[in-house]
């Protein structure tokens, strides 16, 4: 097993930084097609740690009503890979915070997987999050690929997922472990506390990479709960709620964080 | 050329389960465990005895005679409209309700379009004493009203979908946004041969039993095991699966599959996979897919729900692919005209979905000789408002 030879912002900020690091999820093209570049710059300037912009897809499986409300949105208003890629060109002469591309595997696939992989590395982009992209798949057919580019590839967890196949997921993972809080899509209404029991067998499980929990976190309380058993957490859904009532993207954002941080 | 599916879940090119974290555990239960499960003696004579006490199968394999002599053939008709609720949906979840069971599941959830998949569901929900809901799309709750009455009377809930194009695709994927809420109580019987490995398999052997009655009636009947053509209407696929299954390997026999051309193959509004999909992934399966150059799904169009659909099972994909079936695509208004005349020349309401089966028929070019077995997946009760309302639309 070759271990990490990939050197980006993602993989420093985790060297740098072990605790209360805050990743905050939006859809990219929402709620305007030009607003992604706003968006970043107000989350650095709040102090999210890092980013994960939403590639909006038609169908997306694992998320609530509110991230497949933002990604109609964005789909409608005419968000696509070649619209971000050509949005993102220049993102890293205004943002220095690691930014990650999450989405579902078809239209990267449609894209071609390796015109993605060094597009979203020449934009200056750290890492990749595709939840329906199977493990055997990637090992075998992109991990090469994802090394040459230096991105990331970030698996996810859930309370169903054996040890074996944590372990498995901790080998193939370079970046950190997405750990799903619940059984739930995004947005879910169930409480994070009942995950006590999981969160506190994934906290010892001795993994080589760290951790942040997602889904399910919403506010100050259940952020700071979560960061008692990961490294960090990520915001999505709520983010994504502030976002659809704002007025003024970069003092509603600024105000969010702020909550969050408390 | 094999038709089976590879050990990795694959049918040539398509197949495989594509799915986000959240379902793998059940979906590698599934896979670890289905063929023991579905082959061993006291599931199958479990299955077998609900098969024919229950659904009454074997369902005839009729001749029929008006219809074969308007085209020149011998044609047959492999009665799946007399299935216990009215359709073959009914092989499958008499059979995913025992493996439920087995797996030790409390509670059941299914997708429908037509409201076949969900009646069958229900009703064997009902049976067995499990929860049951079904996810349907807004538009078919609509078009499908006495399906929908069926379910709730059989004591199941039926969910609206309300995203996207409101129709089968979208209650699929509420379905599946339930499993990952759901995991550990719920087994999710899927309505065809779609969604990630192992279902494709899974669904063809619970509708494997057409074909394998086929073979043996027609014998009977005609002295030969095999027929000329076999056609069969293709949604996700699910009864053409089972009415080709045992005849995959016979080069001799050749297999049809109607697709849903609704308004015209190039109008905008069809369901016409073949034509119009690339390779994709939907609902966990990389298959045939309708889809803009984005890789976003195109919402799909026909008149019947049941064959609403922007996919095709993988096993399909690949037949297609590898040329072992001819697609047509049937328009709306064909489909519309070959149920009025089936009903005008056999006394038989076929289905808006199987309609489409039959409306293949003017373009076979058949011989007298020719031995030909229709797959009439359903009956059209539940498509009287459909033929009532729209039947000046389509008569000319
Ligand atoms: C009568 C009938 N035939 C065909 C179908 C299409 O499904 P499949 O292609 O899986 O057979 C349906 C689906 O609802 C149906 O009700």
């Amino acid at each position: 097993m070759i271990h990490t030879t990939i050197e980006n912002r993602l993989v420093r900020l985790f060297k740098e930084k072990k605790q209360n690091i805050l990743n905050i999820y939006f859809t990219a093209g929402f709620p305007e097609l030009d607003d992604t570049i706003r968006i970043l710059k107000a989350l650095e300037k709040s102090g999210a740690d890092m980013v994960e912009i939403g590639m909006p897809f038609s169908d997306p499986l694992a998320d609530g009503p509110t991230i497949q409300a933002s990604s109609m949105k964005a789909l409608k208003n005419g968000m696509s890979l070649k619209v971000l890629f050509n949005q993102l060109r220049h993102v890293r002469e205004q943002v220095t915070i690691p930014i990650l591309l999450m989405g579902y595997l078809n239209p990267v696939m449609q894209y071609g997987m390796e015109e993605f992989c060094k597009n979203a590395h020449a934009c200056g982009v750290d890492g990749v999050i595709l939840p329906d992209l199977p493990l055997n798949e990637y090992k075998e057919k992109y991990q090469t690929l994802f090394h040459q580019y230096h991105l990331s590839n970030v698996f996810l967890v859930t309370p169903q997922t054996s040890p074996e196949r944590l372990k498995l997921i901790d080998e193939l993972t370079e970046g950190f472990i997405y750990i799903v809080s619940t059984d739930s899509t995004t947005g879910g209404n169930k409480n994070i506390q009942s995950a006590e029991e999981y969160l506190h067998r994934i906290k010892n499980a001795n993994l080589r990479n760290p951790t942040l929990v997602g889904f399910n976190i919403k506010d100050k309380s259940s952020y700071d709960f979560a960061c008692r058993y990961a490294n960090g957490a990520i915001i999505g859904t709520a983010f994504i709620n502030m976002l659809s009532n704002s007025t003024d993207l970069e003092k509603d954002i600024e105000c969010f964080i702020r909550s969050i941080r408390g | 050329m094999k038709y089976t599916v590879d050990e990795n879940g694959f049918y040539g090119n398509f197949g495989g389960a594509y799915i986000p974290e959240m379902l793998y555990p059940n979906i590698e239960q599934l896979r670890n465990t289905y063929l023991s499960i579905i082959t061993s003696e006291s599931f199958l004579s479990e299955w077998h005895q609900l098969l024919r006490d229950y659904v009454g199968r074997p369902t005839p394999l009729y001749y029929a005679k008006r219809l074969s002599e308007l085209y020149g053939a011998s044609i047959y008709l492999k009665r799946e409209d007399l299935c216990h609720t009215g359709a073959h949906k009914v092989n499958n979840t008499t059979g995913q309700i025992l493996l439920a069971k087995k797996l030790g599941k409390k509670r059941i959830i299914a997708e429908t379009g037509a409201g076949q998949h969900g009646v069958a569901t229900a009703t064997v929900c009902a049976l067995m004493g499990m929860q049951c809901v079904v996810y349907m799309g807004e538009i078919d709750i609509e078009r499908q009203k006495p399906n929908v009455e069926r379910m709730k009377m059989l004591g199941a809930e039926v969910r609206p979908a309300t995203s996207g194009s409101r129709t089968l695709k979208d209650a699929t994927n509420e379905a599946i946004r339930d499993w990952i809420t759901n995991p550990v109580d719920t087994h999710y019987i899927i309505g065809s041969v779609v969604g990630p490995h192992p279902y494709p398999d899974m669904v063809a052997r619970f509708q494997s039993v057409i074909s394998e009655e086929i073979r043996m009636q027609l014998a009977e009947k005609t002295g030969r095991d095999t027929p000329d053509y076999v056609i069969a209407c293709v949604g996700g696929g699910s009864n053409a699966a089972g009415a080709f299954y045992h005849f995959l390997d016979d080069k001799s026999v050749k297999l049809i599959a109607a697709e849903a051309g609704g308004k015209g193959v190039h109008s905008g509004y069809s369901a016409a996979t073949t034509v119009l999909g690339k390779t994709g992934i939907i609902h966990g399966s990389k298959t045939l897919l309708m889809q803009t150059e984005d890789g976003q799904i195109i919402e799909p169009h026909s008149i019947s729900a049941g064959l609403d659909y922007p996919g095709i099972g993988p096993l399909h994909a690949h037949l297609f692919e590898s040329k072992r079936a001819t697609f047509y695509a049937i328009t709306d208004a064909e489909a519309f005209k070959a149920a009025m005349q089936l009903a005008k020349l056999e006394g038989i309401i076929p289905a808006l979905e199987s309609a489409h089966a039959f409306a293949t028929l003017p373009y076979l070019n058949l011989k007298k000789s020719d031995v030909v077995v229709i797959n009439l997946s359903g009956r059209g009760d539940k498509d009287m408002l459909t033929y009532i309302n729209r039947k000046h639309e389509f008569s000319d």
